[in-house]
């Protein structure tokens, strides 16, 4: 597993001034290009997980590794970095700067990552093939994205975190703002572009409908020791 | 970093309008306090440029201030005149070195005349000890013609050999002395003093024109022509005030006492420096009260920025967290919010330094006329820099605390923030 996307040891995580940990998670990893579906209660911890894989959190203890690096033994900045240069988030909705153009959304990560800028080659004509891929019409890719309907916007945000190639895509129930039917499309377009990319992804959901085209799926509860704290 | 930069100025512009208004505010607040102190300053420059080479102000008792302001800016009026034989003692005294009368009270289109004699254009010294130039023509030499200083010139658009009236008195409309046409026979040089302001003729010409007066209005039924004053004694018999220059200005003091005490009438002598003393003595206070209320005003539009920002920060922290999962550090967003503040700062401080530039060029006149106070049209003064600085320096203060407030922000937040 030395070149996995995502290794997880001993992940012990507490948010401050709670008296019980959120996340203890003795160990996980996910392949590089591996699509995992991680599942789990409103509430258990999953976004929190993300955060920590993003390197916007440390954990109190334990080591994360990513894409061969030692996250949680980087600087600040270093870990700034390899988020810029290597994942492509997602979020559930409003993941658009409303006062820019679908397009440039798409291109912002261009402009954080010299890596996924180069990586990109011609920014603009990828950024336009991968609205394309998404089923984005052209009439609306310089649009201000706050004009956007939610399904548009979630595409855009696809686009946003697919550009550059990065390794691995982090998506944070990106459909639960989709109504029943976009769902599954969306999903399945997601997948169809990480696989096409080679990018990890990992997915994650309260909703385990959307799992059936995912190879692997984690329940967060098999994993953390820490259990659901109850609300 | 200038990525960042970049996207805090295109943020910016999508809030325009808010930020637009708050923006305004701190142009006016700027323009104010900038202007209160270039007319601070410049009025005691151009107080302090008027008058050089003058040993001691002359006129009836009064105030020392109010005696100045009336002989050399020719504003107010003077209480009493005094005699002419009052100034030729003065005049003759041994430590006298030149004397020069000066006889004010009528106006040409709302421009005072002043009655004096050529020495006047001798003698006068205004800025660094620089004597009058003239522009075209020469001095008067008979009593129907006149000088006339550059602004007047200028602005009724008067050349030697053009013809003028009179009027009695300081108003615009007063009663005209408009049977006597006064030759314009020399313009002189632009000073940046009250001289250029001025209608210079000769102290016979002022006794002519009120040879058929009685107080403020022609005597009814006598009207003596131009043709034939010079049949009458054209002596002034009373002046306003008087210009002395001394032999030996250590003597200043002795002469002062000297004219203070003289028997025939009240009079008195007055130093111009110290008379200008005291009149910033004076305005000291209200100088100092102007530029503080300013500077009040000032802190309230940067208090208005501090208050955008931070409500704006509120409805942005979903844009904060996406810039954060894109690789942006809480240093990058410090940065973008600080950025945003100061630059909102730095353009409405530049709108205001516009506004102080229009605003001089559109209220100078005014403020020449009325109170002999010259706007330079310049570069800042060293006191004007150091208000700029301090306007920026405290925007920027205001803006280091929404810039806080998003470094803390996101390091709560993370990638998702929970409202
Ligand atoms: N920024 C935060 N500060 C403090 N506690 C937090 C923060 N974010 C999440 N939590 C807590 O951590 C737990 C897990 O939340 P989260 O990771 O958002 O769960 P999920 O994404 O699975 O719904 C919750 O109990 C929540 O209250
Ligand atoms: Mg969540």
């Amino acid at each position: 597993m030395a070149d996995g996307a995502i290794q997880i040891r001993d992940l012990l995580f507490r948010w401050p001034r709670q008296p019980a940990p959120c996340l203890d998670i003795p160990e996980l990893n996910i392949a590089a290009g591996e699509h995992v579906f991680l599942h789990g209660p409103s509430g258990s911890g999953k976004s929190t997980l993300l955060g920590l894989l993003g390197g916007v959190a440390l954990p109190e203890r334990g080591e994360i590794v990513l894409l061969g690096q030692p996250l949680t033994r980087l600087s600040g900045h270093a870990r700034d970095r390899l988020r810029a240069d290597s994942i492509g988030f997602l979020f559930q909705q409003f993941n658009l700067l409303p006062w820019l153009s679908a397009i440039d959304n798409v291109l912002l990560p261009c402009t954080f990552s010299a890596r996924r800028k180069t990586r990109a080659g011609n920014a603009r004509e990828t950024a336009a093939r991968l609205l394309t891929h998404l089923d984005l019409a052209a009439e609306s890719w310089h649009k201000p994205a706050a004009e956007l309907s939610v399904g548009q916007q979630q595409r855009v945000a696809a686009a946003r975190a697919l550009i550059g190639r990065p390794e691995i895509l982090i998506a944070d129930e990106p459909t639960s703002a989709l109504d029943a039917p976009r769902q599954q499309i969306f999903v399945d377009l997601l997948l169809t572009e990480a696989t096409a990319a080679g990018a990890a992804l990992l997915f994650v959901s309260h909703d385990e409908r959307l799992a059936a085209h995912f190879a692997r799926k984690i329940t967060l509860a098999d994993i953390n020791r820490a259990g659901v704290p109850a609300s | 970093m200038k990525a960042v930069l970049i996207l805090a100025v295109k943020s910016a512009w999508a809030r325009r309008l808010t930020l637009g208004v708050t923006l305004c505010a701190i142009a006016l607040a700027s323009a104010l306090l900038l202007a209160v102190e270039r007319v601070r300053h410049d009025a005691r420059q151009s107080f302090t440029q008027a008058v050089a080479g003058v040993d001691l102000v002359v006129g009836a008792r009064s105030g020392s201030v109010q005696l100045m302001l009336h002989a050399v800016f020719h504003s107010g009026s003077a209480t009493h005149n005094i005699r002419w034989e009052s100034f030729a003692a003065i005049a003759t005294h041994p430590a006298v070195d030149w004397a020069v009368p000066l006889s004010l009270g009528d106006s040409h289109r709302g421009f005072p005349v002043l009655g004096t004699t050529a020495d006047y254009f001798e003698r006068f010294r205004y800025a660094d000890q620089r004597p009058l130039a003239f522009a075209g023509g020469q001095p008067f030499t008979t009593v129907f013609e006149t000088v006339l200083g550059s602004a007047v010139a200028a602005e009724l658009g008067y050349r030697v050999g053009d013809r003028i009236t009179l009027t009695h008195g300081m108003e615009t409309l007063g009663p005209e002395h408009a049977d006597k046409f006064f030759a314009v026979v020399g313009v002189l040089a632009p000073t940046g003093t009250p001289v250029d302001r001025t209608v210079h003729v000769s102290l016979e010409a002022i006794t002519a024109l009120h040879l058929d007066w009685v107080g403020g209005a022609p005597l009814p039924g006598l009207t003596i022509p131009a043709e034939h004053v010079r049949k009458f004694d054209l002596h002034a018999k009373e002046i306003t005030a008087a210009l002395i220059g001394l032999k030996n200005r250590t003597e200043v003091f002795r002469l002062q006492r000297h004219i203070n005490s003289y028997r025939g009438e009240p009079l008195m002598a007055v130093m111009p420096g110290v008379a200008l003393d005291e009149l910033w003595q004076t305005l000291g206070m209200i100088e100092q009260t102007l530029l503080a209320m300013s500077a009040l005003v000032v802190v309230v539009g940067l208090a208005g920025l501090l208050a955008t920002l931070l409500a704006s920060l509120n409805e942005r922290r979903r844009e904060l967290a996406i810039l954060r999962a894109l690789g942006a550090s809480p240093r990058d967003l410090f940065l973008m919010l600080t950025a945003e503040g100061l630059l909102v700062t730095t353009l409405g401080v530049v709108l205001g330094c516009g506004l102080l530039a229009g605003g001089s060029f559109f209220f100078a006149p005014l403020l020449q006329a009325h109170f002999g106070i010259i706007l330079q049209w310049r570069m800042f003064a060293a006191s004007e820099w150091a208000l700029l600085a301090a306007i920026l320096a405290t925007g920027l203060l205001a803006s280091l605390v929404p810039g806080w407030r998003a470094w803390r922000m996101s390091l709560a937040d993370g990638l998702t923030p929970r409202n």
